[in-house]
C-alpha cells in the first residue's frame, strides 16, 4: 500500500441525515485512504454506514463535514453536475439489484454510458461488444434483462460499469441477490478486472467468503471505521 | 447527442403506442380543427368575395320594390325613368357613373345553332361601373348607343354555344324577332354566386327598350361610387333624391331598394372573421387540454422511470441531459400529434370541399403555424415534468421501486 499514492482520501467525513429532532448521524468522522489498484471490501453490521460511505466515494452524495479527495482534488466542494461529470469519467457502478434498463438489450444497456460520452454509434457498438466479451456475454448481446439469469444480469451491469474504462469500480453488495456459485463467478470477474485492467475495486459485502477475494478489508461499526486489515493471500477465508 | 436523445424519445413513444396516441389526441383534434376551419373559412370567404366583386366593388344596385322578401301586397311600384338616371348622375356627389339596365330573354340563332340567353340593355356607363374588357372586337360607339342600333357584345358562353369555332365579330345573328350585329366578345368572368355571368348579350339600352321591353322603363340602376366617398353617405343621398322624385312623403317606406355590395362584403368579412375567432378559441382550449394531457403522461412517465433516471444519473448524465431527454420526448409527442392533426385536416378538407362548393386550397402558413404551436405546447407542458426528472436525487431514484 505504501508503494501506491492514495487514490482516495476521506478525512473526518461526517454524514448527517434529517434535521432537528429526527437528525441522525450516519457517519461520525471516517478517515480512510484507498490506494490506486486496491481491491477493498467494506464490511460491517447493517446500518453501520457502509452504503453512505460508498455513495460519498461514488460522488453520488456529499459529506456533511470533512474532506474527500480524489487524486488529491477536493470533491466535497463540487456541485451536482461537476460530480456527474466525474462519475462519467472515472467511476463505474454495480448495484445489488443490477439496475439494468428493462426492455432494453444487454448491448444497449452497456452502451448507455458511452451515449453520455458522445461516442459514435459504431464506436459504442465496438466498445460495448468488447465489454460484453470481457464478462463472457457477447453471445447474449441482444437479450433483454428479463431473458437473462441474475448472474448474467449482474455481469451485464459489470460490463456497463467497465465499458468506459473507469479508474474505480464501486459495488454495493453486488452478490447480495445471487446464489453462492454465481457470487463466486462475479467475484472472480471483479478480481480479474482488478488484476488485469488495474481497476480499483470498492465493494460492500456481508459475506466473509466474498470479502476474502479483496486485498484490503475495511470494517465499519456505528458510523466509524473500526479496523482495516490487509490480506496477503487473496481468496483465502478471512479470520474473524 | 441530440440525435440519440430523439431516438430514445421515439423509442419510448413506440413502447407505449396506445398510451402515446391517447395522450396526443387533444393536440390532434386541436391542430386538425384549427387548420380545417381556417382553410375552409378562407376558401368560403374568398368564394363569396369573388361573387360579390363580380357585382363590382363600390357599386350600389337600385331596384324598385322593397327589396328581397319584402313587399308583396299592393300595386307594383313603378320602374325608374331615364330622368332618374340623369338626376342621380348629376346631382349626387361621389357618383362616378350611373348605368341603367333593362333586360329581356330571347333565343339567339346563328346558322342553325340556337341558344336561349339574357339580353342586357345598358349604356357605356355600365363599363365604367363594372369594367368588363373585351376578348375581341370593339365596344359600341356613342353614336350607336344614342341611336339605339342593334349592335351587341356577347358573353363567352353565348359565343361557344352559337358560334363554336367561328369568329363572331362582324357576324350577324338573330335575336328574338330582330337581327343584330356582333361587334365584340366579352372576356370570361366565370361562375359567380349568381349563375353563369358569361351567358349574356349586352346591347345599347335604347335598342332593348324599343325592340324587346317596349317601354322606356328601367328595372335596375348600377351606381358607381368614388373610392373617396363612403357608400353609406352616397346611398343616403340617393335615397333622399329618389324619395323626392317618387313623391314619397313623411313616414312612408321607400318603394325602392338600394343594395350596397361593399356593405354586404364587409358584413360577410366581419362575420367570417368572428367565426374564425370562435373556432380559434375552441381550438386553443383543445390545445391547452392536449398540453395538460401531455404533461400528465410525462409526469406518470417520470415516476415510472424514476429508477431509469437514477441509473442515468449514476452513470454520469448531467441534469440538463435528463431534462432534455424528457423535454424532447414531450415535444416529439406533441409534434407527432401536430403532424397527425395536419394530415387529418387535409382529409377533412378534401371531404368537405365538394359539399361546401368551395375550391380546394392548401394554406402553408396556417399549417406551419399550427405545427409550430403543437411544438411549443410540447416545450411548455413538457418542461415541468422534465425539470422534475432532472432534479431527482440519484440515490433516491435508484432506490425507487
Ligand atoms: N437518506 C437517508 N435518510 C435518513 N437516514 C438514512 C438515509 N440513508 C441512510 N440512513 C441511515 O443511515 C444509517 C446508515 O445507513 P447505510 O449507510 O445505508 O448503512 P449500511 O451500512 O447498512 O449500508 C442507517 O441507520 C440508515 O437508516
Ligand atoms: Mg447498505
Amino acid at each position: 500500500m505504501a508503494s501506491n499514492p492514495p487514490l482516495i482520501q476521506l478525512r473526518g467525513v461526517r454524514k448527517v441525515y434529517g434535521a432537528g429532532a429526527t437528525q441522525f448521524q450516519a457517519l461520525k468522522g471516517v478517515d480512510l485512504d484507498i490506494a490506486q489498484g486496491d481491491f477493498v471490501a467494506v464490511m460491517g453490521p447493517s446500518g453501520s454506514g457502509k452504503s453512505t460511505t460508498m455513495n460519498i466515494l461514488g460522488c453520488l452524495d456529499v459529506p456533511s463535514a470533512g474532506e474527500f479527495l480524489f487524486r488529491g482534488h477536493h470533491i466535497e466542494t463540487l456541485d451536482r453536475d461537476q460530480r456527474a461529470l466525474l462519475r462519467r469519467k472515472y467511476l463505474g457502478f454495480v448495484f445489488q439489484g443490477f439496475n439494468l434498463l428493462s426492455r432494453t438489450t444487454a448491448l444497449e444497456n452497456v452502451e448507455l454510458p458511452l451515449l453520455y460520452r458522445g461516442e459514435s454509434k459504431a464506436r459504442r457498438r465496438e466498445l460495448g461488444m468488447a465489454a460484453l466479451a470481457k464478462v463472457g456475454l457477447d453471445r447474449w448481446w441482444d437479450h433483454t434483462p428479463a431473458e437473462l439469469s441474475g448472474g448474467q444480469q449482474q455481469r451485464v451491469a459489470i460490463a456497463r460499469a467497465i465499458v468506459t474504462e473507469p479508474d474505480v469500480l464501486l459495488a454495493d453488495e453486488p452478490t447480495g441477490n445471487l446464489d453462492s456459485e454465481r457470487s463466486v463467478e462475479i467475484m472472480e470477474l471483479l478480481t480479474s478486472l482488478n488484476r488485469e485492467a488495474g481497476i480499483t475495486v470498492l465493494m460492500v459485502t456481508h459475506e466473509p467468503d466474498m470479502a476474502a477475494f479483496a486485498r484490503t478489508v475495511v470494517h465499519f461499526k456505528d458510523g466509524l471505521v473500526e479496523r482495516i486489515e490487509t490480506q496477503h493471500r487473496q481468496g483465502a477465508a478471512v479470520e474473524a | 447527442m441530440f440525435g440519440t436523445t430523439l431516438v430514445l424519445a421515439l423509442r419510448s413513444i413506440r413502447r407505449h403506442l396506445l398510451r402515446s396516441f391517447l395522450t396526443i389526441l387533444g393536440i390532434v383534434i386541436g391542430v386538425g380543427a384549427v387548420v380545417t376551419m381556417v382553410t375552409l373559412g378562407k376558401a368560403t370567404t374568398a368564394a363569396v368575395q369573388a361573387s360579390i366583386s363580380a357585382l363590382g366593388t363600390n357599386v350600389l344596385q337600385i331596384r324598385p320594390g322593397q327589396g328581397f322578401g319584402r313587399g308583396g301586397g299592393g300595386p307594383r311600384p313603378p320602374d325608374f325613368k331615364p330622368e332618374d338616371v340623369t338626376a342621380i348622375a348629376n346631382q349626387i356627389a361621389g357618383v362616378t357613373a350611373v348605368a341603367p339596365q333593362a333586360s329581356a330573354s330571347a333565343t339567339a340563332i346563328y346558322e342553325g345553332a340556337n341558344w336561349s340567353t339574357t339580353i342586357n340593355g345598358t349604356t357605356s356607363a355600365f363599363l365604367t361601373v363594372q369594367p368588363w374588357p373585351l376578348a375581341a372586337g370593339r365596344y359600341w360607339t356613342p353614336a350607336e348607343e344614342e341611336a339605339g342600333k342593334a349592335v351587341c357584345l356577347i358573353g363567352n358562353t353565348v359565343r361557344q354555344n352559337l358560334f363554336r369555332t367561328d369568329d363572331p365579330v362582324g357576324k350577324r345573328m338573330r335575336l328574338g324577332a330582330i337581327t343584330c350585329d356582333v361587334v365584340g366578345v366579352l372576356t370570361t368572368r366565370g361562375q359567380g354566386g349568381f349563375g353563369d355571368q358569361d351567358d349574356v348579350v349586352v346591347m345599347p339600352i335604347k335598342a332593348v327598350q324599343r325592340r324587346f321591353t317596349g317601354t322606356r322603363d328601367i328595372r335596375l340602376m348600377l351606381v358607381g361610387v368614388d373610392q373617396a366617398y363612403s357608400t353609406a353617405t352616397v346611398q343616403a343621398a340617393i335615397t333622399d333624391l329618389l324619395r323626392e322624385r317618387r313623391h314619397i312623403t313623411g313616414g312612408k317606406d321607400d318603394d325602392f331598394n338600394i343594395f350596397d355590395t361593399k356593405q354586404i362584403s364587409d358584413t360577410l368579412t366581419s362575420t367570417t372573421t368572428m367565426l374564425t375567432r370562435i373556432v380559434a378559441a375552441v381550438a386553443a382550449i383543445s390545445l391547452v387540454v392536449g398540453g395538460i394531457g401531455i404533461m400528465n403522461i410525462m409526469l406518470v412517465s417520470v415516476t415510472e422511470r424514476t429508477r431509469e433516471i437514477g441509473i442515468r444519473l449514476a452513470i454520469g448524465a448531467v441534469a440538463n441531459e435528463v431534462l432534455m431527454q424528457f423535454l424532447v420526448e414531450a415535444v416529439a409527442l406533441s409534434c407527432l400529434g401536430g403532424l397527425i392533426g395536419l394530415a387529418l385536416a387535409q382529409l377533412v378538407i378534401l371531404a368537405l370541399v365538394p359539399l361546401m362548393q368551395v375550391p380546394w386550397t392548401f394554406d402553408p402558413q396556417i399549417n406551419l403555424i399550427a405545427f409550430a404551436i403543437s411544438a411549443v405546447i410540447g416545450v411548455v407542458f413538457g418542461y415541468f415534468p422534465a425539470r422534475r426528472a432532472a432534479a431527482l436525487n440519484p440515490i433516491d431514484a435508484l432506490r425507487h421501486e
